[in-house]
C-alpha cells in the first residue's frame, strides 16, 4: 500500500544525495546535476500533495502548474549556467571549483 | 499503480541518483541522471501527473541532458584524475545529508496525512464531470479518463496567463544572456 509518505521519503533522498553531491564534488558540471536533481525532488513533493489533496475529485492542477514554472525556470537557469561554465572553461582551462579561487578575501 | 512497481522506480531513481554523485566519470554521471530522471517521470506517471511526466522526460532527460552531455563532450573534459580526497568536506557533506534525511523522517513519522494511502483517495472522474468548464473534458471525464493535459492547459491559460508570459520572456532573456555570454570578444582577440 503506498502513502503519501512514501513519495514524501523518495523525495526527501533524492533531496539529501543531491545535497550531498553540491557539497563533496569538486567537478562544477556535477554538481550542477546534483542541483538539478535536488530541484525534481521538490517537484516530486509538490505533485504528491496534488495528487492527494483531491479539488472536487480532481488532482489539485495549481501544484502541477507551479510544476511547469518550475521546470521552464529550470531550463533557463541550465542553459545560462552552462554558458558561464564555458566561459569558465575559456578563462580557467578547468572545470574544478578548486581553479576559482580569485574571490577568496 | 501497484505497490512493486513503486519500489521498482523508486529504487531505479535512488540508485542512479546515487551513481551521479559518486562516478568519475563526468559522462556517466550524466547519463546516471537521465536515467534518474526517468524513474522520476515514472514516479510522476504513477501520481496520474500524465503531462509532467512526458515533461519531465522531454525537457529535463531529453533537451538539458543532452545540453549537459553536449558540453561535455564540446570542452572534452576527461574523467578527474583520482585526487587525495578532502576527508572533512567528505564527511561534512554526508554527515550534513544524513542529517537532513533523518530530520525529514521524523517529521514525516509525526505527519498523519502522509498515512493516506493512493487507493484511499481515488480520482472521483464522474463527479467532477459537471463541473468541467469545457465539453472535451465534460466528454473525457464521464468516459472514465482523466484529461490531464486539458486541465493542464486550462490551468495555465485561465489562471495563470500573467506568469506564463512571464516565463516566456525569461526563456527568451536566458536564450538572449547565453549567446551574449558565450561570445568570443573580437577586439580582446585581436589585440592578443
Amino acid at each position: 500500500m503506498i502513502t503519501l509518505s512514501h513519495y514524501l521519503f523518495v523525495a526527501a533522498i533524492l533531496f539529501a544525495i543531491g545535497l550531498t553531491g553540491v557539497i563533496v564534488r569538486r567537478n562544477i558540471l556535477i554538481i550542477y546535476m546534483s542541483l538539478e536533481m535536488m530541484l525534481s525532488a521538490a517537484n516530486l513533493t509538490l505533485v504528491a500533495f496534488s495528487r492527494f489533496r483531491l479539488d472536487n475529485g480532481l488532482p489539485d492542477y495549481n501544484a502541477q502548474a507551479l510544476v511547469f514554472f518550475t521546470i521552464t525556470v529550470a531550463a533557463a537557469e541550465v542553459a545560462v549556467g552552462l554558458a558561464i561554465i564555458v566561459a569558465l572553461y575559456r578563462a580557467r582551462q578547468s572545470v574544478d571549483v578548486d581553479a576559482v579561487t580569485k574571490m577568496h578575501g | 499503480m501497484p505497490a512493486p512497481l513503486f519500489y521498482f522506480f523508486a529504487a531505479i531513481t535512488l540508485i542512479f541518483g546515487i551513481m551521479v554523485v559518486t562516478s568519475r566519470n563526468p559522462v556517466s554521471s550524466a547519463l546516471s541522471l537521465v536515467m534518474c530522471f526517468s524513474g522520476l517521470a515514472a514516479l510522476f506517471i504513477s501520481l496520474d501527473a500524465y503531462f509532467i511526466g512526458i515533461i519531465q522526460i522531454l525537457v529535463y532527460a531529453g533537451a538539458v541532458m543532452v545540453l549537459f552531455l553536449f558540453i561535455i563532450m564540446l570542452l572534452d573534459i576527461k574523467s578527474e584524475e583520482v585526487k587525495v580526497p578532502r576527508m572533512g568536506i567528505l564527511a561534512g557533506g554526508v554527515a550534513l545529508a544524513l542529517l537532513f534525511t533523518v530530520q525529514m523522517f521524523t517529521l514525516f513519522a509525526g505527519y498523519e496525512e502522509g498515512k493516506v494511502a493512493l487507493a484511499d483517495r481515488p480520482l472521483a472522474l464522474e463527479a467532477a464531470a459537471k463541473d468541467a468548464p469545457l465539453v472535451g473534458m465534460q466528454k473525457d471525464l464521464n468516459s472514465g479518463t482523466l484529461p490531464d493535459t486539458k486541465l493542464m492547459g486550462y490551468t495555465l491559460f485561465h489562471k495563470y496567463p500573467f506568469h506564463l508570459q512571464a516565463a516566456a520572456l525569461l526563456l527568451l532573456a536566458g536564450t538572449v544572456g547565453v549567446v551574449v555570454l558565450s561570445r568570443r570578444d573580437k577586439d580582446k582577440e585581436d589585440a592578443a
